[in-house]
């Protein structure tokens, strides 16, 4: 089975949400609230355990080559955020149950019949995607719509997508084409399209990928993120020497004070 | 997800609504601007997505999910786990049997509460078995898990056979319970006194995992500070022992406090500011400092006076104990909310709403 990916390009977004309806019908996932956020048209904010496709609006000032607008209207571009699906996954190596499994086509699954809750795949996703339903307990996030792949169909949101921006298919073929788009998006003169698929991080990749123009940050995606997995060592020897210190220092204490009697 | 919404909930009418839409309008025309989200006047700033400002500056990362069980339990593990090391090494040197056996009774007493507040902790508390599917080297919560688990075993099987040695006197299975157990009590105890460092450290919130060397440590001294407190309150003010003890964790801390206190970078800010930096702050003086005094006193004084010092000592290193633990869980909460530390966005004003 080959490894398969998503390569998400804001610059054939155009923010219908097409992606977040079609997540949520397919997978049955619930609403998150009817409000208003007063943050352009974006009233989901993040992902979340009911947010598995969430369409980002990043209004920016009046900049020419931005959704074309006249210099007095404020400039945007949209992009649909997903779980990133990491080569090396916080969540999935810090999950105690096994929950949390890599599947035959790469992606990252989260198994609701075997997650008891505990909340730790939450603090480690360094993308901040993975969240626990309060009311269910369990926590969830994008499955990569594993069920219709193992049924040969394209995931939902891809399927959905009226403009190609969200693209399906083979990771390295994706990837080709991603690059691609960009040295074609840069041909055009829009220069500040870059590819973001944290390859040179400890991530070392996401099955996820995304073109951006401008900076990522106004993207909320991390420039540097890290697999927590990073700080395993520096934990586990300073752990160490504290256990060292415990035994040496009881053994001391004790010894010494046995001697003064 | 975590952005304010205060405006019209669900099910709303639309005269609440309107009658919303003037209030704020209202409070526009006073104060020239308004704090609530979703509407906004003419004329005010927009909010815009930027290199400066994040994605309207709402938060990458997920804040902790972990109920108010956790740092409990973060307290409860730490004392036990360092009171049944000391409980073998006393036993194992020959120190005051009393002493033993105190220290095995917090430990074993550890041993029943702390599975209870982690299962209760869980979403799903009724699956908390599936824990014991699988073991993972590379997640510290699995190795938690099974620390805790051989932890409880040990403890309370080494309680268990001291009390039936007691009542009904020796014999060899006994006698073989309660020295297996001992021994196993000491070796899970020392890892389980202080993993909870090594769980929250290696996590993506940029507050904990910036401390990931130093935590394990921390929250070692910590647990040595609770369970040398308790013994100490549970009548053991003459053991030298507990007062090295005692004496070496209060100096730890006071070396933590220095540790955080003297760095300087944004991400520590959790720990240094807000209703998280005083409870950090309050913590460390009531586990480091204070203590720290109040031993040396009891050392230069003599008698009741040097008892009633140590006692207030104890009870002094628990109260910081359990504080430090809450505070450092409401410091990741903090540091999870920054939404300029995983962007890496350096300038602290930038958005002023």
């Amino acid at each position: 089975m080959s490894v398969t990916a998503f390569l998400t390009d804001s610059t054939l977004c155009i923010g219908c949400k097409a992606c977040e309806v079609a997540c949520k019908e397919w997978n049955g996932v619930a609403e998150d609230g009817f409000n208003w956020s007063g943050f352009s048209y974006d009233n989901t904010g993040a992902l979340g355990a009911s947010t598995w496709r969430h369409v980002k609006f990043v209004e920016h000032a009046p900049e020419a080559g931005f959704g074309g607008n006249a210099a007095e209207v404020n400039s945007w571009t949209f992009s649909s955020d997903v779980c990133k699906h990491c080569e090396h996954a916080g969540c999935l190596e810090a999950c105690p149950t096994g929950a949390l499994v890599r599947t035959e086509f790469g992606g990252v699954f989260l198994q609701p019949d075997v997650c008891n809750g505990c909340g730790y795949c939450v603090v480690t996703c360094p993308f901040g995607v993975v969240a626990r339903n309060e009311e269910d307990g369990r926590a969830f996030k994008c499955t990569f719509c594993y069920d219709r792949q193992k049924a040969g169909l394209v995931p939902a949101c891809a399927k959905a997508c009226p403009t190609e921006s969200i693209q399906f298919g083979e990771l390295g073929h994706l990837q080709q084409k991603a690059r691609v788009r960009v040295r074609d998006l840069h041909e055009r003169g829009m220069n500040d399209a870059e590819l973001y698929d944290a390859s040179g991080s400890s991530v070392g990749g996401t099955h996820a990928m995304f073109i951006v123009r401008g900076d990522v940050r106004s993207y909320n995606l991390p420039p540097k993120p890290e697999v927590p997995t990073v700080y395993l060592k520096k934990a586990w020897g300073a752990s160490a020497l504290a256990a060292g210190v415990l035994l040496a220092g009881s053994l001391l204490a004790f010894l010494m004070e046995r001697r003064s009697e | 997800m975590s952005t304010q919404r205060q405006i019209p909930k669900e099910g709303a009418s639309d005269l609440d609504r309107e009658q919303r839409l003037v209030q704020l309008r209202a409070q526009a025309e006073l104060r020239g601007k308004v704090t609530a989200a979703g509407i906004r006047p003419a004329g005010a700033p927009f909010p815009v997505a930027s290199p400066e400002t994040g994605y309207y500056g709402i938060p990458l990362l997920k804040q902790p999910s972990w109920t108010w069980e956790v740092p409990l339990y973060f307290f409860v593990g730490g004392a036990a786990g360092a009171a049944a090391v000391m409980g073998a090494i006393a036993s194992y040197t020959g120190a005051d049997p009393k002493l033993v056996r105190d220290a095995r009774w917090i430990a074993a007493a550890g041993a029943v509460i702390s599975p209870a507040l982690l299962v209760a902790d869980l979403g799903r508390p009724e699956r908390f078995l599936a824990m014991m599917r699988v073991f993972k080297p590379r997640s510290p919560m699995s190795i938690g898990v099974w620390t805790l688990l051989g932890f409880s075993g040990a403890a309370a099987a080494t309680a268990f056979a001291e009390f039936v040695r007691e009542r009904y006197g020796p014999s060899l299975p006994v006698r073989v319970m309660e020295n297996a157990g001992q021994a196993l009590s000491l070796a899970f105890g020392l890892p389980f006194s202080n993993y909870t460092g090594v769980l929250i450290g290696a996590t993506a919130i940029p507050v904990w995992n910036q401390n990931a060397g130093d935590l394990p440590i921390h929250f070692g001294a910590s647990g040595v500070g609770a369970a040398v407190g308790l013994l100490e309150l549970m009548g053991h003010q003459k053991s030298r022992a507990l007062q090295t003890l005692g004496l070496g964790a209060a100096l730890f801390e006071c070396w933590e406090g220095w540790r955080i206190e003297s760095r300087q970078s944004a991400g520590l800010d959790p720990l240094k500011h807000g209703a998280s930096g005083w409870m950090v702050r309050a913590g460390g003086v009531l586990s480091g400092p204070l203590p720290l005094a109040l031993r040396a006193l009891s050392l230069a004084s003599g008698g009741d006076r040097s008892r009633t010092f140590r006692r207030w000592a104890g009870i002094s290193a628990l109260a910081g104990s359990l504080i430090t633990r809450v505070a450092w869980v409401q410091a990741g909460h903090a540091s999870a909310r920054d939404w300029r530390q995983p962007l890496g966005i350096e300038d602290q004003d930038s958005l002023t709403q």
